[in-house]
């Protein structure tokens, strides 16, 4: 297996680092207020706060979904059909659950893929009312959303490039490990030690 | 349920990616719907989705898209399943068939048409399209699946009944989340027949004459 440290000296590490936290807490009231937009939206069906939402949105769910591969015209699609559901789903959205930003890619994922590959992505659908008996962690996930991209932008080099192959371009591990031409074992250990220091802001330890 | 074996973190992160083939992610979307624990996990991997989607760049939309969304949000939902139209699936009858996969069988576990492989093994597969396979698999007590290896990964999640293998003892809920690294020799071991739902992402290596001499035979 590789060696995935970080071998770039401390003072680069320790200005990247400060300099993400920062980010990090800007984005974290950011944060906030995007999930306060949702709730309200699904409250009371607002337009000007969906037009507010699809202006911050819909130019970063444009280019995740040209990453995962769709051409310009089908990505302003489907970026149009994910903001049409936020829309209709709004009331079912639960700032406890989850950020507005990860609620939303959600969405966009899985519109993306069924379109992708003509067939729906496999969701485990628990009932609509029923609270998810996992939520072990509830209220909680507004608070980590923004040290997630701080903790994101720690990631040793080798850590983030699976996370970001994974998420921004859809690989599988097997075209990881092609991509990078390292074995399929040492993939799948960055992407594990990259998740447990990603868990750790849960205060769950790995 | 009481599960023992679960995913391996390496798959929930790619699952939330959205990056595992359709077989594959339709075995972990089963596993979820039984297992608690994999679920949050799988929440906290989706925030990851979130937080890239917070530092992307942006790519401008058309001019006018905005004004054409606004256009479009008093349109009916078309896409929204009329309730009368919903037919019940007999296989959602069935304990054993998780929520996800009713959507790629309409009958109850025993009463799908079953294929022989082998002797004291029966396939149903699932038909799903693109990279590689995802079956139903059905193995007699006592009778042991071709040893062999994987190339690629290779995903087991059991429905009905047990097996044991290098591993250890496998029971409905469980899932081997295996690589190409190992070599494995399952063998069902209980009085009924194991009933599983094995997705792979590249075609496994049988170790056999036998094997590889049935393997182009039945696709797997
Ligand atoms: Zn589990």
């Amino acid at each position: 297996m590789g060696k995935d440290n970080n071998e770039a000296g401390d003072d680069v590490n320790r200005v990247v680092e400060n300099s993400a936290l920062k980010v990090a807490r800007e984005s974290g009231e950011m944060q906030q207020q995007w999930s306060a937009k949702l709730v309200v939206l699904g409250e009371r069906k607002d337009r000007a706060v969906f037009a507010e939402l699809f202006s911050h949105f819909a130019p970063r769910l444009k280019s995740y979904v040209i990453r995962l591969g769709l051409p310009d015209a089908a990505a302003e699609e489907v970026v149009q059909e994910a903001m049409l559901s936020v829309w209709r789903k709004a009331h079912l959205y639960r700032p406890e659950k989850a950020a507005a930003s990860t609620w939303i890619f959600t969405l966009a994922r899985n519109l993306c893929i069924d379109r992708m590959r003509k067939d729906r992505y496999p969701m485990c659908e628990l009932p609509e009312e029923e609270p998810d008996p996992s939520e072990r962690h509830a209220g909680t996930d507004s608070l980590v959303a923004d040290r997630i991209s701080a903790a994101l932008s720690r990631l040793p080099e080798a850590q983030a490039q699976v996370v970001y192959l994974s998420f921004y371009e859809g690989r599988s591990h097997s075209e990881i490990s092609e991509r990078l031409g390292v074995p399929l074992g040492s993939v799948k250990s960055r992407m594990r030690l990259a998740f447990d220091k990603l868990r750790e802001l849960w205060g769950d330890e790995a | 349920m009481n599960i023992h074996h679960h995913l391996d973190d390496a798959t929930l992160l790619s699952y939330a990616a959205g990056a595992l083939p359709q077989g594959m992610a339709l075995l972990v979307a089963c596993h979820l719907s039984w297992c608690p624990g994999c679920r949050e996990k799988m929440h906290q991997a989706e925030a990851l989705g979130g937080a890239l989607l917070d530092t992307v760049e942006e790519t401008a939309m058309a001019e006018d898209a905005l004004e054409q969304m606004m256009a479009l949000l008093d349109q009916p939902d078309s896409k929204a399943p009329v309730v009368t139209e919903l037919k019940r699936n007999p296989a959602a009858q069935d304990s054993a068939v998780p929520g996800p996969l009713e959507h790629y069988i309409d009958q109850p576990l025993d009463r799908l048409s079953w294929k022989m492989l082998a002797p004291g093994i029966r396939h149903y597969d699932l038909g799903i399209k693109g990279e590689g396979s995802c079956r139903l698999l059905r193995i007699a007590p006592g009778t042991a699946v071709m040893p062999h290896g994987h190339k690629g990964n290779e995903l087991t999640l059991i429905l009905r009944g047990s097996y044991s293998d290098e591993f250890g003892r496998f029971r409905a809920g469980d899932v081997a989340d295996l690589d190409s690294e190992v070599n494995h020799q399952p063998i069902a071991d209980s009085g009924e027949d194991c009933i599983c739902l094995i997705a792979t992402d590249a075609p496994l290596h049988f170790n056999s004459i036998v094997g590889r001499l049935v393997q182009p035979l039945i696709g797997l």
